[in-house]
């Protein structure tokens, strides 16, 4: 007998099922990027004064990267020092690194830049009135460029995060390896450096790899204390040009996509980092594939 | 502190009215015991009773709620780690070799490199000098082929014999074994076992040997101790243990175990 008409809905239902999730995704993402592309062009989206202005804005990826890549080094070295004090018995460290975590992850970024940038000086100023004796090589130092500040500021407030994350990163490696190394006789420093550490760094580098990215928006922050127009960051240019020219819409999109396109291209070496952290705990090394959930036969 | 030379009396390690409290549970009530030159000692008993604990002492892994523990001329015992002890209990170890249940290889290090890395955390190590000895020591252990290999791909008794090695490397006075063989299949004790006899028989290793292998301790033992609630109730020669135990507990254990 033939088999009973399938209506139209369920033809169409096994017809769908056909075709690869992964394609699918595509169309919808393709999609989505035609509907942006009709809006913007019936927004009489300016063509020309991006391609006049894209190489400008750009040009300001070097401030952005700087400025990142000063957070993260900071960062990374306060979130070691302040994991390492977080799990000493040194009552010193221990309380210093407490109220470093505390205060900054309890107050705002941009506060915390505003108080290196302009609050950083009042002190500064009102120490030299007090004590005109201060050398001014111990004052100057209060006094910051707004990258600077910006950047301090940056590996402060992420250090404070990620100190949470390294500590976590620590705790994470079994006890029986930190007796093994006590037992071969290594100092602390010596079991730390070669026996703890590389461990926890397969924990940390992947909350790391994403608070790096974080701050590489962040950095967009720093324009708000007035960065000089020579060393200003992407964000900070965009702002300048597209104020000036009232091109607005224009300018944020292409800020907006250097910045995507800056994440998207770290969050790729950050998936081959960690394949290759992996080395060590994996019997056979296997060619990483992406499963895709819902994906049909 | 230093006291001197002990190997003049041939004792290598000397425990003494050792207690071990965890909170309110006593688990060492006063131990006394010594390991003399060129001596296999394996302390058996039930779990709990005590003696990896008593072995986790002797290289203070745990500190001692009282008693003092004399290893290689260092005695030492609790209380607050100051800074100078810390030391001390550092160069102690130096002496003194632990192979471990869970072996405890650095998983990110590949076999050799277990190997050396205690050596060249000495000061004045030499990368060529270590890593020729290391080579020696995989070979000894029959590991040689396996030097490049990660831990994770080494079988349970492969990894075992490279912690051997990596504890040999330091060249230890005495080795500690804290039942080395009990988290292994059963066909995997046997390499294990044969290259810890052969510490003992060729090498005249000193070793303190917790285990419930008893085949092991009727061959390679010198004496046997038996632990029970935290202290020694009775210890001899394998064939007294063995033959004529005098404690009715350690006779229950071992028609347990045997």
């Amino acid at each position: 007998m033939s088999e009973p008409a399938l209506s139209r809905g369920e033809r169409l239902a096994l017809a769908s099922a056909r075709v690869p999730f992964g394609v699918k995704t595509g169309l919808v993402w393709v999609g989505v990027f035609v509907a942006l592309g009709l809006l913007f062009f019936l927004a009489r989206f300016d063509n020309a004064w991006i391609l006049d202005n894209v190489g400008y804005i750009a040009g300001g990826l070097q401030f952005t990267l700087f400025i990142a890549l000063g957070g993260i080094v900071l960062a990374v070295l306060l979130a070691t020092l302040g994991a390492l004090a977080r799990l000493s018995a040194n009552p010193v460290a221990y309380g210093v690194a407490g109220f470093y975590v505390s205060f900054f992850r309890g107050t705002p970024l941009i506060v915390q830049m505003f108080l290196l940038y302009l609050a950083l000086p009042q002190i500064r100023t009102n120490l030299v009135d007090r004590y005109p004796g201060i050398p001014a090589e111990l004052t100057d130092p209060l006094l910051l460029t707004a990258t600077a500040a910006g950047t301090i500021a940056l590996g402060l407030n992420y250090g404070a995060y990620m100190t949470e994350i390294f500590r976590a990163g620590i705790q994470s490696v079994a006890a029986g390896q930190g007796e093994a190394a006590d037992a071969l006789g290594m100092t602390y420093l010596q079991k730390m450096r070669k026996v703890i550490l590389p461990q926890a760094m397969r924990v940390i580098i992947p909350p790391t790899g994403n608070e790096f990215i974080a701050m590489m928006k962040d950095t967009a922050l720093v324009s708000f204390l007035g960065v000089s127009v020579f060393t200003a960051e992407m964000f900070r240019r965009s702002q300048l040009v597209g104020k000036a020219d009232f091109k607005n819409l224009e300018a944020y999109v292409v800020v907006a996509g250097l910045y995507w396109a800056l994440t998207v291209v770290f969050t790729f070496f950050q998936a081959r980092l960690e394949r290759r952290l992996a080395s060590g705990y994996v019997r056979v090394p296997t060619a990483v594939g992406r499963t895709r959930g819902g994906a049909g036969v | 502190m230093r006291v001197g030379d002990v190997t003049g009396n041939d004792v290598l390690v000397r425990v003494e009215g050792l207690h071990k409290r965890f909170g309110r549970l006593e688990v060492l009530r006063g131990v006394d015991m010594a390991l003399h030159q060129g001596e296999v000692v394996v302390i058996f008993g039930r779990s709990g009773s005590g003696k990896s604990t008593l072995l986790r002492c002797v290289n203070f892994l745990e500190d001692p709620t009282e008693g003092t523990v004399e290893v290689a001329g260092y005695r030492l015992g609790g209380g607050h780690r100051t800074r100078r002890k810390r030391e001390q209990i550092r160069r102690l170890r130096l002496h003194v070799g632990m192979v471990f249940q869970q072996f405890n290889l650095f998983p990110q290090l590949t076999a050799l490199d277990n190997v050396m890395c205690g050596p060249m955390c000495l000061p004045g190590a030499e990368d060529k000098d270590v890593r020729r000895r290391a080579l020696g020591l995989l070979d000894r252990v029959g590991l040689a082929d396996k030097a490049d290999e990660h831990p994770i791909r080494l079988s349970g008794g492969q990894q075992q014999r490279v912690a051997i090695a990596r504890a040999l490397a330091m060249q230890p006075e005495v080795m500690l074994f804290d039942e080395p063989t009990s988290a292994l299949d059963p066909e995997l004790t046997g390499e294990v076992l044969a290259v810890m006899k052969s510490l003992a028989t060729e090498m005249h290793m000193p070793m303190l040997v917790v285990t419930h292998e008893m085949g092991f301790a009727r061959e390679v033992a010198d004496r046997m101790v038996f632990f029970h609630e935290g202290v020694i109730l009775e210890e001899g020669p394998p064939q007294q243990v063995f033959g004529a135990t005098r404690h009715p507990e350690t006779r229950t254990f071992l028609d347990a175990v045997l």
